[in-house]
């Protein structure tokens, strides 16, 4: 190998080790601010090495949650857990039915229900935010997890995702369970779903992450600190003047917000990315 | 496209059917439908009885300076951000795709990011550029003598959440931009370097056309996501300001409407808006039917 083949080997590597220290860098700083004292962050600047006070913080940040704001992260976790599975988990199963529905069987509506389903891609959240506040409120839904998820769990992509993934079935399986004396519905759970399997992971993935990391919807219809997600809980924890603000409780409470969707990626990277690459191309 | 099998029930499909139906009614169609309609009313001076006035909401819409400052600032943020992400992401999918060692190692380090709420990504930089705690804001300020306050000056609100939108972009970008040069024929490559081509000029004159169709879809997704998803950023970064300046649309029909209850002018805003997806949604799926051509 030549001296100039050599260097050009290493370069890509200066390249993408920057690229991870910048991003990394203000997630460390985070982690650094969560296991440091109030009074270590506010007398700027703040030291570059982990505290001693991390057990501290975050058992506080778990049990009580910060001073001008009540709700402990713990609830938190939970309901920011709660509207993510209920989100992704209603997602996949309404699409899988609804494309079920539109593949394989023939009926007059069809056409109607995938266009009306497809539209909805063209009608996100922020376009129809005050009407459908005032739908959820006319329900009685605010402050309630059915208020959370419901507006949230049509998908377009999921359904054009399993659609084409049903399009691929060969016909001659249909027929064979159809001979077993299996109906459409036995078809459905005992040979579709676990065919079916891949595309149902990669749609959880992405689905999940999109659940935990909702912000507008869930800023607009809690009111009760009961019902607060993590994310609307660390904005509360950041309204009011800076010196009132107990940076290291809300960068603990921000890192908890991070991990789980992280965490989720991380494990099932292959499937994330093929789950990307096929709904949105 | 290749017909399936289909069952011969008649009830069951719409049984099938029925959850997703009225989700996409009850909170989808209804409140669109409203948006429309409120559009073209006031509400009078007491807060109760709809007064019909036509198209006069979208006539003081567009007469109002602030909301064409609102456009332009959005339109302007959404540039920057389309640009910053995708140049880096490209530039680094064309690294990690080099035959290196740890290339995996680095491919995940890079995807994962994918996963922070974009509402993490603004708390993240605004703790790093917080005028009195944050530890870029200190430097700036006693190593490079600039004074950081985002919360006064304009340029520096905007380039705080273009760093943080675009920080956050990246991973996404980078997905894509790894499997379109992933599925750039090595053949097509060797013959170029057999042929004299110097890396430069293979990535412009082969692998930069191959991959302009995934290019193409990522400039209309980054743009979506610019003006439309990046509400969590400045509603926690900079709350629209300094004055109004980096209040986006997205950021302003939530604040006409939830802050400041007029509910005529959100509507119109919100039907403005829609106008905006459904365009974009448009040229993203015409342009994707030429690729299936092509």
């Amino acid at each position: 190998m030549t001296e100039h083949s050599k260097y050009q080997r290493f370069i890509p590597h200066i390249y993408l080790a920057l690229a991870i220290f910048i991003i990394i860098f203000p997630i460390y700083v985070v982690f650094v601010a969560s296991t440091l004292t109030s009074a270590d962050i506010l007398a700027a600047p703040m030291p570059l090495k982990p505290g001693i006070h991390g057990v501290e913080n975050y058992t506080r940040a778990l049990l009580e949650g910060s001073e001008n704001m009540g709700a402990p992260a713990l609830t938190m976790i939970k309901n920011s857990l709660i509207m993510a599975l209920g989100i992704s988990v209603g997602k996949i199963i309404i699409s899988l039915l609804a494309a079920y529905a539109i593949v394989f069987f023939d009926f007059r509506l069809r056409k109607f229900c995938f266009w009306s389903i497809f539209i909805t891609l063209m009608l996100p959240v922020q376009v129809r935010i005050m009407p459908t506040y005032k739908v959820i409120s006319d329900l009685g839904m605010l402050n309630t997890y059915a208020g959370l998820i419901l507006p949230m769990v049509v998908s377009a992509t999921a359904v054009f995702l399993f659609r084409q993934f049903f399009m691929t079935i060969p016909k001659e399986i249909v027929e064979a369970s159809q001979i077993d004396g299996a109906g459409p519905m036995t078809f459905f759970f005992k040979i579709l779903i676990p065919m079916t399997k891949t595309p149902i992971a990669a749609m959880f993935v992405i689905q999940f992450i999109f659940g935990w990391n909702q912000y507008l919807w869930p800023l607009l219809i809690t009111t009760k600190e009961k019902y607060y997600t993590l994310l609307i809980g660390i904005n509360r924890m950041l309204s009011g003047a800076d010196v009132q603000i107990e940076w290291q409780i809300v960068m603990a409470t921000t890192l908890l917000a991070l991990i789980p969707p992280v965490v989720v990626v991380m494990i099932m990277q292959k499937q994330f990315v093929t789950g990307m690459t096929d709904t949105e191309k | 496209m290749v017909k399936q099998y289909e069952f011969s029930n008649k009830e069951l499909p719409y049984l099938l059917v029925l959850p997703q139906m009225i989700v996409v009614f009850v909170f989808f169609f209804w409140p669109a439908g409203q948006a429309i309609w409120q559009s073209f009313f006031i509400q009078d001076a007491f807060g109760g009885r709809l007064i019909f006035v036509g198209i006069e909401n979208y006539a003081k819409l567009f007469a109002d300076p602030a909301y064409w400052d609102s456009f332009g600032v959005s339109t302007l943020f959404a540039v920057l951000v389309a640009f910053f992400s995708m140049t880096i992401a490209l530039f680094l999918a064309v690294q990690a795709n080099k035959k290196i060692r740890l290339a995996s190692f680095y491919k995940t380090m890079l995807i994962w990011p994918y996963a922070v709420a974009t509402m993490v990504a603004g708390v993240l930089w605004l703790f790093l550029f917080n005028p009195n705690v944050g530890i870029i804001a200190w430097t700036l300020k006693h190593k490079f003598g600039v004074e950081w306050n985002h919360l006064l000056d304009t340029g520096h609100a905007l380039t705080l959440i273009t760093i943080a939108a675009s920080w956050k972009q990246i991973a996404y970008n980078f997905v894509f931009f790894l499997a379109g040069l992933q599925s750039v024929p090595a053949a097509l490559i060797e013959a170029a370097a057999i042929d004299g081509a110097d890396n430069k000029k293979q990535f412009w004159h082969i692998i930069f056309p191959l991959i302009t169709p995934t290019s193409f879809f990522l400039l209309v997704m980054n743009l979506v996501y610019a003006f439309f998803e990046t509400f969590p950023i400045i509603h926690q970064v900079t709350a629209g300001g300094p004055g109004q300046s980096t209040s986006i649309l997205v950021y302003k029909v939530w604040r006409d409407g939830v802050v400041n209850l007029d509910l005529g002018g959100s509507a119109s805003q919100s039907v403005v808006l829609m106008i905006l997806v459904i365009t974009l949604t448009i040229v993203q799926f015409r342009f994707i039917e030429r690729k299936v051509n092509y």
